[in-house]
């Protein structure tokens, strides 16, 4: 895709994540607006899965770790053909499949995430495999920053550097608040960069809303040979909402229709000025 | 009959566990051993020796042990996640639900040195809460073997489970419940008769089928026909055998080397009673305390988890039914 089909894309995602969560009445804004990024250029530019793929041992794999955020997986899978996108009309709504947080009943999705800290282990699992049987498969996992203070991602990351992962990629969709206030403020984990490195990681901070930086360092990794990568993505909660952008209510409010009728206006005006 | 036994040689468990684990490795690449530093109590260095690519050591670290198992299972690697029981059925108890069980993840979470097997170490190091806190927990199925022969059949089926198991081991030396096992069909989630009788049934497992079985000799000798069983699938639990014996005998006699909150007695209990299957039932184990220390051996005396306090209790269950019967 050209960076000007991937920034349209990313738009058109911010206006389905809008959609599907006024419909369902439920969902993480804010926090779906700020990782969509990530998720459009490892689905559509970085990573080898498909539908056609989705059973193949040799597939690389994604783990959503942040898995409130799930409208932002829910939206690319379903536009990556895994599943028909009306599914996404029974979004958090009586035995549907399409709930809160990713899990396996749908199709595409990996694992089944949602208490935090847990993608990082199991995507170091899924690399260690993918060592033992030599295949050339790369496991990505997105973590939120407010779920760094979780233990077992440090010993995860302590174990992925022991066994030089360098299959292995973490994004951290660093956009600095989480439900109670601003991360720094809450339990700050930086100097974050200089916490990877110094657990054995190699280490890129990149806009984590611009396409184009998302996909020069998804493409570079692994950074170093013999060392897992991480990608410390700074990212705007509520990106592309003027309203929503970095205000903490947009954690997990759901948007009025006069709300969202707003919204979809900026999204479309951002759209037009790219064509 | 337990005196017979004792002639037969035996080992822990434990051992048992990675001999049998070296044998599976050897035919198939796929065994994985994970472990937390814990290779040395889980007896499995000589499978690491023996096979170096075979074993992930991840350190101390009990959650990332669960969550890489996980990850490695759902590659198809059939993953024996090894660890004091006492760490990974509370440090990682998310981890086994969500990551193992939720996620329908086929690891072999492998609880070693359980119960009171630390007993000097004390209540950090004792794990009485693991047949609780994993029977609430969806698919997942809790084992907890007696002897070599169980041990061995058990991870032999749990290899090739398709759904996760939990496998709980103690470090003592284990007889034999039996002078021989031929002929005999060891299948994970049916329960296991040692003894037949029909005054009563002791319903035991892991490291407590042996007291009961020399419980049940003792109580021959005063003429009391005692089923032993051993129950070593705690969930699923064998309620056509569990129903089967508690109507066949008059009392039921529960022991176990867990709280007798929520393990194996409970179970039992509330399958009985939610089938008005109406027999006196005594649940043994450790109260509702934080336990004495000493060996494992001590601490069983001292809760009466031996063959004076299973026959005891069946004793006095065995008089109340009949002076019940004679206040009628």
């Amino acid at each position: 895709m050209t960076s000007k089909e991937l920034k349209i894309k990313s738009i058109e995602y911010r206006r389905k994540i809008l959609q599907y969560i006024v419909k369902a009445k439920a969902g993480h804004t804010g926090g779906s607006l700020s990782c969509v990024d990530v998720l459009n250029v490892l689905y559509n530019e970085v990573m080898h899965v498909s539908p056609e793929n989705f059973t193949s041992p040799d597939r690389d794999r994604y783990i959503q770790s942040k898995g409130h955020c799930v409208e932002a997986l829910f939206v690319v899978l379903a536009d990556k053909g895994f599943f028909p996108e009306e599914d996404l009309n029974t979004l958090c709504r009586y035995q549907s499949h399409y709930i809160g947080h990713p899990t396996r009943k749908v199709n595409g999705v990996e694992q089944n995430t949602g208490a935090l800290g847990h993608g990082l282990p199991i995507a170091s699992g899924m690399a260690i495999a993918a060592k033992l049987d030599h295949k050339a498969y790369k496991v990505y996992t997105l973590l939120g920053d407010g779920e760094m203070p979780e233990g077992s991602n440090w010993e995860a990351a302590l174990s992925a550097a022991q066994y030089e992962l360098d299959n292995l990629c973490a994004i951290v969709d660093k956009n600095g608040l989480q439900i109670t206030a601003a991360t720094k403020d809450v339990c700050s984990t930086d100097p974050l960069d200089k916490k990877w490195e110094a657990f054995g990681w190699a280490v890129r901070e990149v806009d984590g809303n611009d396409v184009d930086a998302l996909k020069e360092a998804l493409l570079a990794a692994p950074f170093e040979k013999g060392k897992p990568s991480v990608i410390i993505a700074h990212t705007t909660k509520g990106k592309g909402v003027s309203f929503m952008e970095n205000q903490l209510k947009w954690h997990h409010k759901v948007p009025t229709l006069e709300e969202f009728d707003k919204a979809n206006q900026e999204l479309e005006n951002a759209a037009a000025l790219l064509l | 009959m337990a005196e017979n036994i004792e002639k037969r040689p035996y080992k822990a468990n434990l051992e048992v566990y990675s001999e049998t684990l070296q044998r599976l490795a050897e035919k198939d690449s796929g065994i994985i051993a994970v472990t937390s530093d814990s290779r040395g109590s889980g007896k499995l260095v000589p499978f690491g020796e023996k096979y170096p690519e075979q074993i992930i050591e991840v350190g101390i670290a009990e959650q990332n042990l669960v969550g890489v198992a996980a990850g490695l299972a759902s590659c198809g690697k059939k993953v024996f996640a090894t660890s004091p029981a006492c760490f990974l059925s509370a440090r990682a108890l998310e981890q086994i639900k969500n990551d193992v069980a939720y996620s329908n993840n086929p690891v072999n979470v492998v609880g070693i040195s359980a119960g009171v097997s630390y007993g000097a170490l004390g209540t950090t190091h004792h794990s009485l809460h693991d047949y609780a806190v994993l029977r609430a927990i969806h698919n997942i199925i809790v084992v907890a073997p007696a002897d070599n022969y169980e041990t061995e059949q058990a991870i032999q089926q749990a290899a090739d489970w398709p759904e996760p198991v939990y496998l709980r081991f103690g470090k003592k030396a284990m007889p034999f419940l039996k002078d021989d096992e031929k002929d005999e069909v060891f299948k994970l989630g049916k329960g296991r008769v040692i003894t037949k009788g029909d005054d009563a049934v002791i319903i035991a497992c892991g490291e407590t089928v042996y007291p009961a079985l020399e419980a049940a000799s003792v109580l021959e000798t005063e003429g009391i026909a005692t089923m032993v069983i051993s129950m070593h699938t705690i969930k699923p639990l064998d309620t056509g055998l569990l129903k089967k014996a508690a109507e066949k005998c008059k009392v039921v006699v529960t022991v176990e080397e867990h709280s007798v909150n929520g393990g194996l007695g409970e179970a039992c209990a509330a399958y009985l009673m939610q089938h008005s299957i109406f027999r006196p039932v005594k649940i043994m184990g450790i109260p509702d305390e934080y336990t004495v220390t000493g060996s494992q051996t001590e601490i069983f005396n001292h809760y009466g988890i031996n063959k004076t306090g299973i026959s005891d209790a069946v004793k006095n269950l065995l008089q109340n039914v009949s002076m019940d019967k004679a206040d009628k």
